[in-house]
């Protein structure tokens, strides 16, 4: 098996090195450079000129790649406009905020949806099922935001429970009470996006269950005189994770990407909000960084579910 | 002449393997037939699964790209695609498939699926092709309804039986029919047969009938080719392969046909294994080394069997 | 041999109807057969007969919400109708093996061979696991697989089918049933690989002293392999006895018809038979009178039962229906 990793792993590195080139090009076509912040209505044209010469601006592209390169591995991927900061403080701290919300949020949403979905499943079309298949048809057809929205207006202003915006009170000094404060401030997001996301989960174990439960090795293992809970624990129960556990390894790409909606709504200074922000101010930089970021967590995570995939499922192992 | 002529026709799979993933190996899918269809016969090509049979047939449609050899039609190579379209050899050449379900498109009418190799090849005005597809379901015993029904709707026979009819539908010249009855009960089967053979009287096509099933065979074929590992170890007609079997492989197929006698049932068991032992035995003598099949030799003016040189020697004298 | 007797299944008047948009559709109905061990009964039937429904209502498969089912299957002083899940656990792979016709789906593609013929062995003996994994051992050289040892550490996908269906097969004998029910166990498979598995059978049979109920639509099968011989058509037996009857003295005019339409040694230049019309489907199923009736439509009405019981012709040989005394092909003058 370590055969097909290491392979898996040597083809991400050409995929990594046009990802990279791509970023790049991306960001060499945005308009503005690094001195758009700092030039003045006074700066000369002759002066702007040898800014950039000096900056190696009109070297041909390949050698500014390379110096770009160069600064990425010693951790420098600019400064932000709008922050006049390093980008990888800035992302270095909202990805700390994102990741705290989004560990919160998978755990929860698999703790939630993996019993939930093989319930259903095995109880096909009784009481409990249909009271789950209710949950995800409604769940489903809310918009997310309106989720977000509605769990915000009750839990946090009427009853007041959780704190609505911020990722720890400014308050909170100590080490104890940072954590105290930071879990506060996830609880409310994070079960709201938990909620959501196990719908999916829920709708494709139920289905998964119920073809296992009708396929011939579960008849074959039923004329073996398996008892029905002995047949569902070793047979459905990881026949149908397994797509779950496969998939798994793309939700690495969510535990640093950040929510868009949650973040926004819940002003939580996470990377999606960055990413937002920075789009809004045009802060090219931190739009750049955050693009190769994405990219490569995208690639690890089919990495990471390709690697799942092979060690749970005997068939992928033979290539 | 003959209508098709198969010329030392090799196709081979790469095997990929290791840890770049470099061709390491290769399989010898076909590893160099060669056989004549005459015009109006059925020809029967006989092997177990994984022998090359299928991917014999979907050379000579043009579904397989050819290794090596060649496939001679009115006097061209065809597995150059310059010459088939040149000798509109893909309207002459038609396929049926084992599985009328999945080789039909399930969003289609029977009406567009019958139609579409005509529009391909023909431009006729909707009334005709309307009774051209009507004249072809009746070839095959549907009823005009059928024309607004979907695949789905239909049983396995009838499907099989659509299938044949969107095969005849262009007067092709030679129709490839791959397992065709081979999914189906056994009185269906039969109906299919017997349109099958009823469109060959009335149109003259000529059929490479692929089928692992010799009781089918020996029903519908005139020449029969026995396939094994890839070549062939037998060619002859009906009354050579059923009557004078030479090849132990041969020998050894026919002997695991059941028989719907119940007395000569021990018999048959006996036989079954003594011609087994002879096989796992005297193996090593009808293929070479590397377990290939031996070159096929003329036993006779229609027979021909991949023997060892003694065996020849035997059957001199 | 008191033995003999209380080892044997004793199927009387079975029903089973499936649940259709809620209404009950009878896919097997009022079948009556006797199966004695050291016998291989076979029942043939062409697809939607009702053949392998019957098989999994012996086996107790069917959802108990979607099926109704009647009559009595006495196997062993009880009748396994009126058995609940825990106690049918204890007879199934016991006592009742099943074999099923595609090697590849029946096996679970996530465990290993060995596993898999394991576990009913796991549920049904008290061995040792090092007893157990010896029995594993011996079942799959029984079934005459090369190299057991590699042999039960891999998955399903990494044998080809023949050998798929000997561990089907070993999995169905693990713990010496005396029953077993083969449905179409060599359909799947090429015709050497077919004689061997069924010779494979029956040497098991010989040496478990089972009784076997073979399921196929393959007439060459039944005739080479069976004792017993039930042809089913539209979820009722029409025909029964031995195989030498059956095969030598067809009676019911849908064994005749279908024994007619195989290809023959000399029939290249004969049309083969064909059956007039289709099966009907669960749904379109005549309720009452002979069921066979519009596949003759030539046959007269008065030929008929109103409603067809099964008619003892010679001893064992049992004929349903009253069209068969008088039944003539069209073609026969």
């Amino acid at each position: 098996m370590w055969k097909t990793v290491l392979r898996r792993v040597l083809i991400m590195i050409p995929e990594i090195i046009i990802l990279s080139i791509l970023v790049f090009l991306l960001a060499k076509a945005m308009p503005g450079d690094p001195f758009t912040g700092s030039i003045g209505p006074h700066t000369s044209a002759a002066q702007i000129h040898h800014l950039k010469e000096a900056a190696g601006l009109y070297n041909p592209w390949y050698e500014q790649y390379w110096n770009w390169v160069v600064h990425l591995f010693h951790g420098n991927l600019g400064t932000s406009f709008q922050y006049q900061e390093p980008v990888t403080r800035i992302i270095g701290n909202r990805a700390i905020n994102t990741l705290w919300l989004a560990v919160f949020a998978m755990v929860l949403t698999y703790a939630i949806g993996i019993p939930m979905g093989l319930y259903a499943g095995r109880n096909q079309n009784k009481i409990g099922d249909t009271i789950i298949r209710v949950y995800t048809f409604v769940t489903m057809s809310i918009p997310f935001f309106v989720i977000l929205v509605l769990g915000l207006w009750i839990f946090g202003y009427v009853l007041g429970w959780f704190p609505t915006t911020g990722s720890v009170s400014a308050t909170a000094n100590s080490g104890m009470a940072t954590t105290l404060s930071r879990l506060q401030h996830i609880v409310l997001p994070g079960l709201l996006a938990a909620l959501f996301g196990t719908v999916n989960i829920v709708q494709y174990l139920r289905s998964e269950v119920i073809d296992a439960k009708g396929s011939d090795y579960v008849r074959t293992a039923r004329s073996k005189g398996v008892p029905t809970g002995d047949v569902f624990r070793h047979h459905i129960l990881r026949n149908s994770l397994l797509p779950i556990a496969a998939f798994a390894g793309y939700s690495i790409t969510g535990l640093l990407g950040g929510s868009l909606y949650t973040e926004m709504v819940f002003s939580y200074p996470g990377m999606g909000l960055l990413f937002l922000n920075s789009i809004s101010y045009r802060d090219y930089t931190v739009i750049t960084a955050l693009v190769l970021l994405y990219g490569i967590l995208n690639l690890f995570g089919t990495l990471l579910s390709d690697i799942i995939l092979s060690a749970v499922d005997p068939r992928v192992r033979i290539q | 002449m003959s209508l098709i002529e198969v010329k030392d026709l090799e196709v081979h799979y790469p095997i990929r393997s290791g840890f770049w993933n470099r061709v390491t190996d290769e399989v010898l899918a076909v590893d160099g037939i060669s056989l004549n269809i005459e015009a109006g016969e059925t020809y029967g090509l006989v092997g177990e699964s994984g022998s090359g049979k299928s991917t014999t047939g979907k050379s000579i449609v043009g579904l397989e790209k050819p290794t090596k050899g060649q496939i001679i039609y009115k006097g061209k190579d065809i597995t150059k695609p310059s010459n088939r379209r040149e000798l509109d050899y893909n309207q002459d050449v038609q396929m049926i498939f084992q599985d009328s379900l999945s080789s039909l498109n399930p969003r289609k009418r029977i009406e567009d699926i019958i139609a579409e190799p005509i529009r391909n090849f023909e431009h006729l005005d909707k009334n005709q092709e309307k009774l051209r597809v009507l004249q072809l379901l009746d070839i095959v015993g549907l009823d005009a309804d059928a024309l607004y029904k979907y695949p789905h709707q239909f049983s396995g026979g009838q499907r099989q039986r659509i299938g044949v009819a969107r095969a005849v539908a262009t007067n092709p010249k030679l129709i490839v029919a791959d397992e065709p009855v081979s999914a189906l009960d056994l009185s269906v089967q039969a109906q299919v047969l017997n349109f099958m053979k009823r469109i060959q009287r009335d149109f003259g096509i000529s059929y490479l009938f692929i089928s692992h099933d010799l009781g089918v065979v020996r029903h519908m074929c005139d020449n029969i080719a026995i396939m094994h590992r890839g070549r062939l170890v037998e060619i002859g007609t009906r009354d050579d392969i059923y009557n004078h079997p030479m090849h132990i492989y041969t020998k050894r197929l026919l002997s695991a046909i059941p028989e719907t006698s119940v007395e000569g049932r021990a018999e048959a068991r006996a036989h079954r294994e003594a011609v087994e032992q002879e096989f796992q035995e005297n193996q090593s003598r009808y293929y070479d080394k590397d377990g290939k099949v031996l070159p096929l030799v003329d036993v006779s003016a229609t027979h021909k069997v991949a023997l060892p040189e003694d065996e020849i020697e035997e059957e001199d004298k | 041999m008191a033995d003999e007797e209380n080892h044997f299944l004793k199927i009387e008047d079975v029903s089973t109807a499936f649940k259709i948009q809620g209404k009950y559709y009878p896919a097997v109905s009022d079948v009556s057969l006797d199966i004695h061990n050291d016998e291989i009964v076979a029942i043939v039937g062409e697809s939607g007969c009702g053949k392998s429904t019957l098989a999994t209502t012996i086996m107790g498969l069917h959802d108990p919400a979607e099926t109704k089912i009647g009559g009595k299957i006495e196997f062993e002083d009880q009748d396994l109708l009126t058995l609940n899940e825990d106690q049918m656990n204890k007879i199934r792979g016991a006592k009742i093996g099943m074999i099923f016709q595609d090697p590849l789906s029946a096996l679970n593609p996530l465990k290993r061979i060995g596993d898999q013929i394991q576990e009913g062995l796991d549920y049904h003996t008290k061995m040792t696991e090092a007893e157990k994994k010896a029995r594993v051992l011996e079942l799959v050289n029984q079934v005459g697989i090369p190299h057991p040892e590699r042999v039960i550490r891999q998955f399903p996908h990494e044998l080809s089918g023949g050998m798929r269906q000997r561990v089907v097969i070993a999995i169905a004998i693990a713990c010496k049933p005396d029953l077993m029910i083969a449905d179409e166990p060599t359909t799947a498979l090429d015709v050497t690989i077919q004689a061997q598995i069924l010779d494979l059978l029956k040497d098991i049979q010989k040496e478990n002293h089972a009784g076997i109920i073979l399921i196929t639509h393959d007439l060459g099968v039944v005739a080479e392999t069976a004792d017993e011989v039930a042809v089913m058509y539209a979820g009722q037996v029409v025909e029964k006895g031995s195989a030498k009857q059956i095969f030598d003295n067809p009676l019911h005019p849908y064994t005749r018809s279908l024994l007619r339409s195989m290809p023959q040694k000399d029939s290249e230049n004969d049309d083969l038979y064909v059956i007039e019309g289709s099966v009907p489907s669960l749904q379109k199923m005549p309720q009452d009178g002979c069921k066979f009736a519009p596949r003759i439509p030539w046959v007269p009405a008065s030929e008929h039962e109103a409603h067809p019981t099964m008619h003892e012709v010679e001893p064992g040989h049992r004929v349903r229906c009253t069209c068969y005394k008088n039944f003539k092909f069209q073609d026969e003058a």
